[in-house]
C-alpha cells in the first residue's frame, strides 16, 4: 500500500464536495473520514445524515458543508429515510418522471445511531435489500450528546454514562459487532475501514456504492474530544488500531471474508490504549482482559478469512 | 361518469389512492387500518398501481420512508390507526415542518392500556400539534372524496404540507357502503401531476433537514405557522372546486338543521350520522335541536365555529378522548377557547363518549341532548361528563 501512496493521491480528485468550514473538534478523526468517503463518492449521489457529530457540525442555518444533495431528518430512521429516496428514484425514473442516472443513495449515521437505535431500521432496510450505502462513523460513543456510552463503546473505557469509579473500571461490556450484525443480513457488501488508510477506505467506498443492493461500510472514526487523544495523534491512533488488531480492515464479499491488511504480528494493545485518557484508568489485569480478548477475535477472524 | 358500487370503504380509500395514482406507498399493519395496505399491496402485486410498495418494519420506518419519498418528489401515500400513529409521532413533525406533502389515513383506534383495537379519537388528539392539514370524515363517499382532495391540497405549492385524514375505525373503515368512484380522467384533471419545487437532485443540491440554532428557530416556527393558516384558503378551494365538478360539497364546519336551533350538538367522524337521526326525531317533536359537524381540524376554523354556533343557547360537546387530568374533551376545550372572548356565544357543555369502540346510539344522543341541558341550567362541579360510563 506505502508505494503506491506516492501516485494513488494526484488520482484523487481535489475537489471538496464536503467543503470546508464546519464546526468539527481539531483533529476530528469522523469529519476526515466524511471527506474521503465525499471524494470517493462524486457528486451523484443523494446522501441522507443521522442526527449526530456529523449532521450537527455540517449544517447550522443558513449554512451547509454539503455539495451535494443532503437530508437529515432525526437519529433513528435513516436507513428508512433512505429505503424511501431509492423507492422514489426507482419509481419515478420508471414512470419517466426523471432522467434515468445512476444516483447512488448513501446513509450515514455513527455508531449510536447504526447500532442501538437505529438499528431495527437498519436491519428492515437490508432485509428490504434496497440499493443503497449505508456508512456508519464509529466513535465508540454518542460524542455530539457528550460522550456517553453506546453499544459500541469498547471494554475498560470511561465515558459519562460508563465512568470509571471506585468500584467500576468503566465500560463493562465487549463492543457490539456491528460489521458481523450486517454481513448476517446476507447483504453482497460489507467492511471495515479508517480514515488512517484513506486509499483503502476510498477503494471500498467506490465499491460498496457500486454494489447492487445494500452495502455496509463501518469506519473507525478517531474522536479526540470523547478518547481524550491528542489532536495531533488521529491519525496515529487510527493505524495504531488496526496494527494492534483492535479494529481489523477487512471486507465480506458475498458472505466471503478478505482481510484488507494483514500485519505479520500484532502490536501489543497497550500501544493503542495509553495514548488515550479513556483508559488511563486501566490497570495491568484490565490491559491483559483487553489483550486476550482481542487476540481471540482476531484469530476467529483469521479463520473466517482462511 | 362514475359508477356508484358498494366496497368496503377501506377497500375504496386504497381505490382512491391508486385513482391518485401515488408513487409510493410505505406502510404497515395495524387493525383497523389493515384492508387499506392489503388492498394496496394486491394492487401493486397485480401491476394494476405503478408504485413502490414498502414492507416497512414500523411505523416509525412508515413515516420514515415517507418522508425520503417525498423529499425526492414522489407521491406518497400511507395509513395507520392508534399505536401505529404514536410510533410515528417524532416524525410526524418532521414532514410537516420540512415540508413534505405526504398524504396519510389514519383510521382512528382507542390507544393501550388496555389494548383496544376499536375506534375512538384519542390517537389524533395525541397528534393534534403536529403541524399536519387534518381532515375528519364521516361516511365511505367524504373518505375518498378527501383523500383525493389531500393530494391536491398537500402538493399545491402554496401549501406543500402534510395531510391526514381520519376515519373511524370499524364503524366506518369496515362498512360496505355505495359509493362514487370517479374515473380516472376526472381524477387526472382533478388533481394535477406532482411537481415537489426542490427535491434531493444532484444536478441541484439542496441542504434539507438543516439544524437551527435560537438566533432562527423561531423564524423557521412561525413560518410553518403563518404557512398552516394561510392552507386554509387552498383548502377552501379545492373543496369548492371538487363540488362543482363532482357535485359534493365540502366545508370546514357543517351544520344540520341549526339555523333557528337553540341547542347544538358538536360531533366528529362517524359518530355524526347517527346524531342526525336523533336530531330529525328531535325536530319531529317540535324540539329546537340541530347538529355541528367540525370536518376541518387542523387549521382549526375559528370563524366558522363562531358563526355557526352564535345563536345558540346551548352547545353540547362530543368528545371520543379524554385529555386526563385536563378540561376532559380537548375538542370541547377548543371550542371554548375559540369562544370564550366572543360578546353572543351559547353556555358550552362537555361529553365524554364513545371511547374505545363504545356504540352512541339515537336514543344515546337524545340522552346527551336532554342532560346537556339540564347541566346548561343548573351548572355541573365537573369539568365534562362521561356518557354511558358504568361506575
Ligand atoms: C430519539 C432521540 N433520542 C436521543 C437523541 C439525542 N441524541 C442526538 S445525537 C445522539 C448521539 C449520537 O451518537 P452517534 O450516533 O454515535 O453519533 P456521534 O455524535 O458520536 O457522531 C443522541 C443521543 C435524539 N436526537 N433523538
Ligand atoms: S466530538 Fe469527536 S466526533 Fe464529534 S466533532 Fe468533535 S472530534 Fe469529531
Ligand atoms: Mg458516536
Amino acid at each position: 500500500m506505502e508505494k503506491y501512496a506516492i501516485y494513488v493521491p494526484r488520482l484523487v480528485t481535489k475537489k471538496e464536495i464536503f467543503a470546508p468550514g464546519h464546526r468539527a473538534c481539531i483533529g476530528c478523526g469522523e469529519a476526515l473520514a466524511v471527506r474521503l468517503v465525499c471524494k470517493a463518492l462524486g457528486q451523484n449521489v443523494i446522501m441522507v445524515n443521522a442526527t449526530g457529530c456529523i449532521e450537527i457540525i455540517s449544517s447550522q442555518l443558513p449554512y451547509t458543508s454539503w455539495r451535494v444533495p443532503w437530508i437529515h431528518t432525526l437519529f433513528e430512521n435513516t436507513a428508512a429515510v433512505a429505503s424511501g429516496i431509492e423507492a422514489g428514484l426507482k419509481v419515478m425514473t420508471k414512470k419517466g418522471r426523471r432522467s434515468p442516472q445512476d444516483v447512488k443513495v448513501v446513509a450515514m449515521a455513527g455508531d449510536g445511531g447504526t447500532s442501538d437505535i437505529g438499528l431495527q431500521a437498519l436491519s428492515g432496510a437490508f432485509e428490504r435489500g434496497h440499493n443503497f450505502l449505508y456508512i456508519c462513523f464509529d466513535n465508540e460513543a454518542y460524542m455530539n450528546t457528550g460522550i456517553q456510552r453506546s453499544s459500541a463503546t469498547p471494554y475498560g473505557a470511561s465515558t459519562t454514562t460508563s465512568p470509571a469509579g471506585k468500584i467500576s473500571i468503566g465500560q463493562v461490556t465487549w463492543k457490539k459487532n456491528m460489521p458481523a450484525i450486517a454481513a448476517a443480513h446476507d447483504i453482497p457488501y460489507v467492511a471495515t475501514a479508517c480514515p488512517s488508510y484513506p486509499f483503502d477506505l476510498m477503494a471500498k467506498v467506490a465499491k460498496g456504492v457500486a454494489t447492487r443492493g445494500p452495502a455496509y461500510i463501518h469506519i473507525l472514526s478517531v474522536c479526540p474530544t470523547g478518547w481524550r487523544s491528542a489532536p495531533d495523534l488521529t491519525v496515529r491512533l487510527g493505524r495504531l488500531a488496526v496494527e494492534t488488531g483492535v479494529f481489523p480492515l477487512y471486507e465480506v464479499e458475498k458472505g466471503k471474508y478478505k482481510l484488507s491488511f494483514a500485519p505479520s504480528q500484532l502490536r501489543p494493545v497497550q500501544d493503542y490504549l495509553k495514548l488515550q485518557g479513556r483508559f488511563r484508568h486501566l490497570d495491568k489485569d484490565n490491559i491483559r482482559i483487553i489483550q486476550e480478548r482481542v487476540r481471540e477475535e482476531y484469530s476467529r477472524l483469521l479463520e473466517k478469512a482462511a | 361518469m362514475a359508477k356508484r358500487i358498494g366496497i368496503e370503504v377501506s377497500l375504496a380509500i386504497a381505490d382512491a389512492a391508486k385513482l391518485a395514482d401515488v408513487d409510493v406507498v410505505a406502510a404497515y399493519p395495524i387493525t383497523p387500518q389493515t384492508h387499506i395496505v392489503e388492498h394496496l399491496a394486491e394492487l401493486v402485486a397485480n401491476g394494476e398501481l405503478d408504485a413502490q410498495y414498502i414492507p416497512v418494519e414500523s411505523e416509525h420506518s412508515a413515516m420514515s420512508a415517507c418522508l425520503g419519498a417525498s423529499a425526492v418528489g414522489a407521491r406518497t401515500f400511507t395509513a395507520t390507526a392508534g399505536q401505529g400513529l404514536e410510533l410515528m409521532h417524532e416524525v410526524l413533525y418532521v414532514a410537516s415542518s420540512m415540508r413534505l406533502p405526504v398524504v396519510m389515513t389514519v383510521v382512528n383506534r382507542a390507544l393501550s392500556a388496555p389494548l383496544s383495537v376499536w375506534g375512538d379519537h384519542s390517537d389524533v388528539m395525541a397528534v393534534r400539534d403536529t403541524g399536519w392539514i387534518q381532515i375528519f370524515v364521516e361516511n365511505g363517499q367524504e373518505a375518498i372524496d378527501n383523500v383525493l382532495c389531500a393530494f391536491r391540497i398537500a402538493e399545491d405549492e402554496k401549501v406543500l404540507l402534510p395531510v391526514m385524514v381520519h376515519l373511524d375505525g370499524f364503524h366506518l373503515s369496515h362498512m360496505i357502503e355505495p359509493i362514487y368512484m370517479p374515473e380516472q380522467s376526472e381524477v387526472d384533471q382533478f388533481i394535477p401531476p406532482y411537481k415537489y419545487p426542490l427535491p434531493l437532485n444532484p444536478d441541484k443540491p439542496v441542504t434539507m433537514g438543516a439544524f437551527a440554532p435560537p438566533i432562527i428557530y423561531s423564524e423557521t416556527k412561525m413560518a410553518q405557522e403563518i404557512n398552516l393558516r394561510a392552507s386554509k384558503k387552498v383548502i377552501l378551494q379545492c373543496w369548492s372546486e371538487f363540488g362543482s365538478r363532482f357535485k359534493r360539497h365540502y366545508s370546514p364546519v357543517e351544520s344540520y338543521h341549526s339555523e333557528d336551533a337553540k341547542v347544538l350538538l358538536l360531533t366528529m367522524g362517524s359518530f355524526s350520522e347517527t346524531a342526525m337521526t336523533t336530531i330529525d326525531r328531535m325536530r319531529k317533536e317540535g324540539r329546537e335541536v340541530g347538529l355541528i359537524k367540525l370536518r376541518l381540524w387542523r387549521p382549526f376554523p375559528f370563524k366558522e365555529i363562531r358563526q355557526a354556533v352564535k345563536d345558540a343557547e346551548v352547545l353540547i360537546v362530543l368528545d371520543r378522548a379524554l385529555s386526563f387530568g385536563g378540561p376532559g374533551g380537548p375538542v370541547c376545550s377548543e371550542i371554548k377557547a375559540a369562544l370564550y372572548n366572543e360578546d353572543k356565544k351559547p353556555k358550552v357543555v362537555s361529553f365524554v363518549g364513545g371511547l374505545g369502540g363504545r356504540d352512541i346510539t339515537a336514543d344515546g344522543f337524545e340522552e346527551i341532548i336532554n342532560r346537556g341541558i339540564e347541566i346548561s341550567q343548573t351548572g355541573s362541579e365537573q369539568e365534562f361528563e362521561m356518557f354511558g360510563v358504568r361506575e
